[in-house]
């Protein structure tokens, strides 16, 4: 499955939820917040989300900023 | 002080600081600290998924700072009101720090996406506090949009250079109805102080605590200079004149003529 990950294109080799996406690349899912495909994902619906092969997704945080 | 109100929200401190470019997240604790503000922004990014960093949230203590994340890298509306929704997602509170600069050699904000943007937002729930160019048209109309405070650039983002917008944030200030924040520019405690005796009601300060070589001290003096510039805009200053007023009595003095 291949999916836009934050602009660069990542294989994976077997099935995801956005739960065990964030779980994969190692990423806390309360200091994340994820957006499919444009559309924001709050955190009670990352383990019911099937990944599909074509997907995008952007991870984001907060990081210092005036 | 007498406290700031925004959006029927008290604060003790006039004083926001930024989050960004400090040299590690201690610097940054112990001058949001020195500071005594209790707003504090952030920005949002893209997470560096190959090297995932600290994340700066555990740095920073949300019974004591209101978060205010900011729109920033947005160059149009819809790219700010995508923002503003991811931070709302990531549980702040639905304040929301616009900016809209397109421009990314002056940085300076769009007044007509700002303007869209800040529409867009109030209907959604947002309370918006929008970075703006020093124009008393443009906040009429911001105003009628429903925002909750004004903020008037001093001077370019990041430039350390004071409020060069004087008249025009003189003006905003006589005619608004909202708070004013002076935001952007400011890079001394005393231009800090000189915003505050004009009648702003705040200020926002980044850069001018982030790049010097103790940003815990500057913000103790950023806090002075708001509390100065604030007491001495109640106090009332005294008028300016073009020729002098003696201070001394002019009679006895120790010559005949």
């Amino acid at each position: 499955m291949d999916l836009c990950v934050n602009g660069q294109s990542r294989e994976f080799p077997q099935p995801l939820n956005v739960e065990q996406l964030l779980e994969q690349l190692e990423l806390k899912p309360e200091r994340v917040v994820v957006e499919l495909n444009r559309e924001i994902l709050t955190i009670d619906r990352h383990a019911d989300i099937q990944l599909q092969d074509g997907d995008t997704l952007e991870l984001i945080q907060f990081v210092g900023g005036g | 002080m007498d406290k700031l109100i925004i959006a029927g929200r008290s604060f003790n401190s006039r004083l926001l600081v930024g989050t960004g470019k400090f040299a590690s997240n201690q610097a940054m604790v112990a001058a949001m600290e020195n500071s005594g503000s209790e707003i504090v922004t952030v920005a949002l990014r893209r997470v560096d998924i190959d090297n995932p960093a600290d994340s700066l949230l555990s740095h920073i203590d949300r019974n004591r700072y209101l978060l205010l994340p900011n729109t920033s890298g947005a160059r149009d509306a819809e790219e700010a009101v995508r923002l503003a929704r991811l931070a709302r997602a990531a549980g702040c509170e639905p304040w929301i720090k616009l900016e809209v600069t397109p421009d990314p050699y002056y940085l300076l904000p769009d007044p007509i996406e700002t303007l869209k943007a800040a529409e867009i937002l109030v209907k959604d729930g947002f309370i918006v506090l929008p970075y703006m160019p020093a124009d008393p048209v443009l906040a009429k109309h911001l105003e009628e949009a429903g925002v909750a405070t004004l903020m008037p650039l001093g001077a370019p983002i990041g430039t350390n250079r004071g409020v060069r917008t004087r008249d025009l944030i003189a003006i905003i200030i006589e005619q608004a109805t909202v708070p004013v924040v002076v935001d952007a520019g400011l890079g001394a405690p005393s231009h800090a102080a000189e915003a505050m005796e004009m009648g702003a009601d705040a200020v926002l300060v980044n850069t001018a605590l982030a790049d010097t070589p103790d940003p815990a001290a500057m913000a103790r003096a950023f806090c002075k200079g708001v509390e100065a510039g604030r007491e001495a805009y109640l106090a009332g200053l005294g008028p300016q004149r073009q020729k002098a007023e003696a201070s001394s009595p002019l009679t006895g003095f120790l010559r005949n003529n």
